[in-house]
């Protein structure tokens, strides 16, 4: 044990006088409270406030069809995606697809959302086998995957899933708002800072 | 131009600083244009898409209060849960000791460059400069610290380092620069600047053999960090080197993930206005076996520095601070003399509050007595910290330890003695009214001249 975290945690006790917390339940906002359909909606509207672009599709097989589109605005026939058995399902004949990390020259990248929250509109990605982190921050335009069924009213709940889910927290957990941006510059808002200058998030219906 | 350094406080030469400001015509109509219509409107719009603010506020104020009685069981789990989760934590009582720390992992892997998200509490500790003296070259990449890191200048602003500075100053900044770049070319544009910055550090955010964050919040139950960006700096910081350091001061520590909750439901909207930040980027312990990125190594370092003297004192209250900014941006001092002038990292109210305690208040002890006591920094703040009370009690501190000294001590004492005879503080004060009434009409704009007698004069016809 060394001497400095000791001497940090005997003047905090001492300084300290303890004591047992009053149950108080978190505050939620009324509009983390949304149910069904009023939910999606939510989402949607905060999604776009945040200046993501929000597509709405039946179906998974669909989704190659949207991501074609975007690669042909984005000027590539490459495509990186996370290495996610929905997507690797999915019939990508004709797209020069890899799966993998992200990397400095990825221009379209493709992710599974682990959920979102309705209230702000905000994606939460997690680390894992089928899910790198590093895919979230580095392509040019970042198309997400989302279920319809996996949107949680709040953070509160999103939490109590991945807490069910996991003895641990994965390594990293990504809360993403809307595309990158800065205001450094004589507070004026540009985007495409340093992560994607686009975000699409592609909602699906479809319970795969 | 000479700036402040974390070793090196200005404090004393404020008022020096503060009339270089008042003079540069640039710099205040920046200052008008960005607080006013930038922060000031862009938090009343956020606040107004969330009626449950207020109520927020006191949640968050609750969580903080609760977490600083417990503060050193709320620690000990945390480190516990970093250490489960692969992590390494490490506790520095001070700049100095926190420095070494984070050298000594440097050096462990023999890194050459590490990228920075932005971090207050690396400003704090001189960060920048001990990498430098150990041959460690430091690389800020968020846009702003990026900026200021160029120009050698400290931050004028905890959430907005680059503040200060116009887009035309930026442009020659990278002119100066950006060598590889071709010469001559058109920066006139935001938008240019942005994707020029971007693909500078693209490649450094790659190459960078540690990366090093600060953490806006620490989560016991977890042990996880946090970072907001908008940039998505911080983020690629902590996730493409080998190796990820995130520096944090002992107060961030909340004790679930639902206190994060509430503190981020306040955090970007009294900043930004913003519902959310862009990134939110939750970090617990090291890459796991079967990640596909993030580092292998993860150390937490944990700072006093003197926090602890804080704690159950009289200032106690400036531990809830969760640096949104709001003080800074509300403040009608920091609205014209901006940043640098209050001579070390941590500028407006909260600064005022904190630097004399950093540095000592003989360094600092004007900076609290630059406050016209108008309160809005306590009715802006989101965990409603008693600014103005703390304000007043390092003026007492500082009259305690001699300051101000000289003519103005001399008057103030001269003052209080005839406040305390009112038969002889009426009879001078009626004819010393006279003459400043015609001083003022002699230079009306210098000092406005008393309107009628004396209070108690007026008082007594019945005037109120």
């Amino acid at each position: 044990m060394s001497t400095a975290r000791t001497e940090i945690l005997a003047r905090l006790k001492a300084a300290s006088p303890s004591s047992v917390r009053p149950s108080t339940p978190a505050l939620i906002p009324k509009r983390g409270q949304a149910e069904g359909q009023a939910r999606t909606d939510m989402f949607v509207e905060e999604a776009v406030y945040g200046l993501a672009e929000v597509v709405r599709l039946q179906r998974w097989s669909e989704v190659v069809d949207k991501v074609t589109q975007v690669m042909a605005d984005a000027g590539t026939d490459k495509l990186k995606a996370a290495p996610h058995p929905k997507l690797q399902d999915l019939d990508w004949s004709g797209v020069e697809i890899a799966y993998g990390r992200g990397q400095d020259d990825d221009l379209v990248g493709l992710s599974v959302a682990y959920g979102a929250v309705a209230e702000t509109g905000t994606l939460v990605m997690r680390s894992g086998a089928d899910a790198p982190a590093t895919l979230n921050f580095l392509p040019d335009v970042h198309v997400v995957v989302l279920q319809v069924s996996d949107i949680a009213a709040n953070y509160e709940a999103v939490w109590a899933c991945l807490l069910k889910e996991h003895n641990q927290l994965p390594r990293t957990v990504n809360w993403i708002t809307g595309p990158s941006r800065t205001a450094d510059i004589e507070q004026t808002m540009l985007l495409g800072a340093h992560g994607p200058r686009k975000l699409v998030i592609v909602l699906i219906d479809e319970k795969a | 131009m000479s700036f402040f350094s974390q070793d090196n406080p200005l404090c004393h030469d404020f008022l020096n600083g503060a009339k270089k400001a008042l003079d540069d015509d640039r710099l205040q109509a920046q200052l008008a244009r960005s607080l006013k219509d930038g922060f000031q409107k862009k938090r009343l719009k956020g606040m107004s898409r969330l009626p449950e603010y207020e109520d927020l506020r006191d949640q968050a104020k609750a969580i903080k209060a609760h977490t600083l009685e417990n503060l050193d069981t709320y620690l000990e789990q945390f480190e516990a849960q970093v250490i489960a989760a692969g992590g390494q934590v490490h506790w520095a009582r001070d700049d100095a000791e926190a420095c070494k720390i984070i050298i000594d992992i440097c050096q462990s892997v023999n890194a050459k460059t590490v990228t920075k998200g932005k971090s207050m509490i690396a400003e704090e500790i001189g960060l920048n400069a001990q990498l430098v003296a150990n041959g460690i070259e430091p690389v800020e990449t968020d846009l702003g610290e990026y900026i200021i890191q160029l120009r050698k200048e400290p931050p004028s602003h905890i959430i907005a380092p680059a503040f200060h500075i116009s887009k035309e100053q930026v442009a020659d900044t990278f002119h100066e620069h950006h060598l590889k770049q071709i010469q001559g070319r058109d920066l006139t544009e935001p938008t240019t600047l942005v994707h020029e910055a971007r693909e500078e550090l693209r490649q450094k955010f790659i190459n960078a053999d540690v990366g090093i964050t600060g953490a806006n919040v620490l989560v016991a139950e977890t042990g996880t960090g946090l970072i907001v960006t908008n940039e998505g700096n911080g983020d690629l910081t902590q996730s493409l080197p080998p190796v990820h350091i995130a520096v944090s001061s002992i107060e961030k520590v909340v004790p679930t993930l639902d206190d994060a909750d509430t503190i981020l439901r306040l955090l970007a909207r009294t900043a930004t206005g913003q519902e959310m930040s862009v990134y939110t980027t939750f970090f617990t312990g090291a890459k796991r076996d079967t990640d596909l990125d993030g580092p292998s190594q993860f150390h937490m370092v944990l700072l006093d520095n003197r926090r602890s003297e804080l704690l159950g004192g009289p200032l106690h209250d400036v531990l809830s601070c969760i640096r949104c900014g709001a003080c800074i941006n509300h403040c009608p001092i920091y609205a014209k003399v901006s940043g640098h002038a209050y001579g070390w990292v941590y500028p407006g109210p909260i600064g005022s509050i904190l630097t004399p305690h950093f540095v000592g208040v003989d360094e600092a002890h004007l900076l609290p007595n630059a406050c016209t006591m108008c309160g809005r920094c306590e009715e802006v703040c989101p965990v409603r910290i008693p600014l103005p009370k703390l304000l007043r009690i390092w003026r007492g501190r500082a009259f305690d330890a001699g300051h101000p000294g000289g003519v103005q001590r001399f008057g103030l004492k001269l003052w209080a003695w005839f406040a305390k005879r009112p038969a002889l503080y009426h009879t001078v004060v009626r004819p010393a009214v006279g003459v400043l009434r015609r001083l003022g009409k002699a230079r009306p704009f210098d000092l406005p001249a008393p309107q009628g007698g004396t209070f108690m004069d007026r008082y007594k016809k019945g005037e109120r």
